[in-house]
């Protein structure tokens, strides 16, 4: 090993130290393994010039493998899709679908040009008002055009987040409680139970009445359709946060229990010390399948409610009929998997950080 | 002392009376010197686990895991509990520590009844049971926080707990996650712990029952070498009657299970500093183990091993 060599503290000595190298790699490599960059660490012992020859291996299998695979399914599907004609026509291939993915992508930024010319023109004109009357009342307008795919999926994403913090905000303390006492939990399994396998749609009837009912407001700061997502969300997405919390505060350790009643903690010490750093890393598994739940749940949630979402955007296009619907469906469908992809990578990553045993594997 | 009397009433009375010996009930009027010596004999009772039973309440009814437990511990005495698994000694200690509720009778510790757990009786629980959240130095922090809320400023708690580690060999893993070292260093740290909330009673639950032999003879030496300096007063419980002997000044053997009760107790009388290899070869020390083997493999046999 040649860091060896640098163990003699000379003053000027060793600018570039391999020692310091070896440890930033080591951190480098942890951070990739965390975040799920684990196909990208063989690159990195390449690049530090560790046995070539076994790093390419391990590159192939993290990283060849998986991209053979998308290729096989690429060819499959563009094989298999000219084979389905539909009222709409030939069932897409991935060279369509990557079409109306770019064709939504200019819709997109020509919209944005259409919104910078709006308000410039708005501007110009108030200006030239301005200037003949200085005390002319100016009118300025909000852009109002179509919301374009982007601006769907923005407002899917807010949507879900806020069902699923409100999840989140009542999940944690209910399951908390629960874990800690056998005889509330007890009281209220059975409702968990019954409550945990109802389907969004039948959900979302009552709480569209509900909201319709109950939030009337002349300003209404959200759109009635958004809550009434959000909402539906929230009631799928509760459930595994709170069964997971209350089962992760309720197989604590009896002796971690023990240590603060011997020290005498208050018992909202002992709540927020040890109970809940306790069952974190359950709460953690809970909120990732609680996100994941609540994704697949709000794209049902928008086709029905008609919130502006990536679930309307799919409806209208089915509406629509055109011969470019199918195309844009899929591209739909693909922007769900990957944005639900990313969602549960986010949580994974929290996860792990949260994780009290390194050594564990989260898959 | 006072005190004492008054409780001990309280729980004789609440124990039908049973406490109340017939030779005081006669003693109309104990003489001065009588008195003077019994007040010497209570002065050297520091610790008192007085008519102890205890029925923990199971599907099939209750359960007598312990019968008339009868302990008296002075101060900065070692003692530690040895007896069959499953025999109710975790039991004795968890009442000392006021983690359960005895059925009757109880725990009068410098002549006050004790009935909830406290930071004067800290427990070194068999796995560590160190918080994996915190590090090395904020597990300790946390009890010391607690603890001394009041009683010490910030400069002289940090140097508190640094010195407590410091005592168990730790300083040099300050700032690591107990998953990042080994078991024994673990079990240093929950000792440390403890030690820290500068207790009146050391209660130990098998602290080395889960390490190799090597770093539990480590560990015991460290334990032995800390009690030099601190003269605790500990109540220790093991399976491992050479870690008995070693160590203590007096060991407890308990009967088997149900309504187990105290069956013998040895007095160890080997001076200290007490060297592990040189004792190997002492007769009087191979006498004691000889001794507690016995009493655990021929007069409190279990009885699926008597069967077999
Ligand atoms: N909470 C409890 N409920 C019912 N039985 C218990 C409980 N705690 C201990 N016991 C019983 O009391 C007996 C003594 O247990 P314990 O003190 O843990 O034994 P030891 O520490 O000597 O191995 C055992 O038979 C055990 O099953
Ligand atoms: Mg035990």
């Amino acid at each position: 090993m040649t860091h060896d060599q640098c163990t003699l503290p000379t003053r000027g000595g060793c600018p570039t130290s391999t020692k310091e190298l070896v440890i930033m790699k080591a951190k480098i490599i942890n951070f990739l393994e965390t975040t799920g960059f684990s196909w990208s660490v063989p690159m990195v012992k390449l690049a530090s010039g560790e046995n070539p020859r076994e790093q390419l291996q391990e590159l192939f299998s993290l990283l060849g493998l998986p991209v053979i695979a998308v290729v096989v399914f690429l060819v499959m599907w563009s094989g298999m899709a000219v084979q389905v004609n539909t009222s709409l026509g030939q069932l897409p291939g991935p060279a369509q679908v990557w079409q109306q993915a770019t064709t939504l992508y200019d819709e997109h930024v020509a919209e944005g040009e259409k919104e910078a010319a709006f308000y410039q023109r708005q501007e110009v004109r108030n200006a030239k008002k301005l200037a003949k009357n200085p005390d002319a009342t100016v009118k300025i307008r909000s852009y109002t055009g179509k919301p374009t795919y982007f601006d769907q999926i923005l407002t899917s994403l807010l949507t879900v987040f806020t069902g699923f913090l409100m999840a989140t905000i009542i999940a944690i303390p209910i399951g908390v409680a629960c874990g800690l006492s056998d005889r509330l939990y007890g009281a209220v399994s059975p409702l968990i139970q019954v409550f945990k396998p109802i389907s969004p749609l039948a959900w979302l009837p009552i709480v569209t009445m509900v909201v319709s009912a109950v939030y009337v407001s002349d300003d209404p700061m959200f759109e009635k359709a958004f809550i009434t997502s959000a909402i539906t969300v929230m009631l799928c997405s509760l459930w595994p946060t709170l069964i997971n919390t209350a089962v992760g505060v309720a197989s604590i350790d009896h002796d971690l229990m023990n240590v603060g009643r011997v020290i005498r903690l208050h018992w909202t010490a002992q709540v927020f010390k040890v109970a809940l750093p306790a069952a974190l890393p359950m709460i953690f598994t809970g909120l990732r399948i609680s996100l994941g739940i609540g994704w697949m749940v709000l794209i049902a949630a928008e086709m029905l409610a008609q919130n502006p979402g990536l679930g309307k955007f799919v409806w209208d296009e089915f509406q629509n009929g055109s011969s470019d619907s199918l195309g844009r469906i899929m591209v739909a469908v693909l922007t769900i998997g990957i944005i639900g992809f990313i969602l549960d990578w986010m949580m994974v990553t929290l996860q792990k950080l949260f994780s009290h045993d390194p050594t564990a594997s989260i898959r | 002392m006072n005190a004492l009397s008054n409780v001990v009433s309280q729980l004789s009375s609440r124990s039908s009376a049973k406490t109340i010996s017939p030779d005081e009930a006669t003693t109309a009027s104990p003489t001065k010197e009588e008195m003077s010596e019994e007040k010497q004999v209570k002065e050297r009772v520091y610790l008192e686990v007085s008519n102890t039973s205890i029925e923990f309440p199971t599907k099939q009814g209750p359960f007598k895991a312990l019968d008339d437990v009868n302990l008296k511990i002075s101060r900065g005495e070692f003692i530690t509990l040895i007896g069959h698994s499953g025999c109710g000694k975790s039991t004795v200690l968890n009442i000392i520590a006021g983690l359960l509720q005895a059925t009757e009778g109880g725990v009068i510790l410098e002549g006050r009844e004790v009935d909830e757990p406290g930071p004067d009786r800290a427990v070194v629980f068999q796995n560590h049971s160190l918080f994996p959240w915190l590090t090395v130095y904020q597990n300790v922090e946390l009890a010391v926080k607690q603890v001394f809320k009041g009683k010490k400023n910030k400069a002289e708690m940090v140097e508190w707990i640094e010195h407590n580690l410091e005592l168990v060999h730790m300083s040099h893993a300050l700032h690591k996650r107990p998953s990042e070292i080994s078991g024994g260093m673990k079990q240093r740290v929950g000792i440390a712990r403890a030690l820290a909330m500068q207790p009146k009673v050391l209660l130990m639950d098998e602290p080395f029952g889960a390490l190799d032999a090597l770093t539990r003879a480590h560990l015991q030496d460290s334990l032995m070498e800390i009690q030099k300096e601190t003269h605790n007063t500990v109540v220790m419980i093991t399976h491992d009657v050479d870690e008995a002997v070693l160590l203590s000044d007096r060991i407890v053997m308990m009967t088997n299970g149900p309504a187990a009760t105290i069956g013998e107790i040895l007095e160890v009388e080997l001076a200290r500093p007490r060297n592990r290899v040189e004792l190997a070869d002492d007769s009087q020390y191979n006498h004691y183990r000889a001794e507690v083997l016995k009493f655990l493999y021929e007069r409190q046999r279990k009885p699926d091993e008597s069967a077999a």
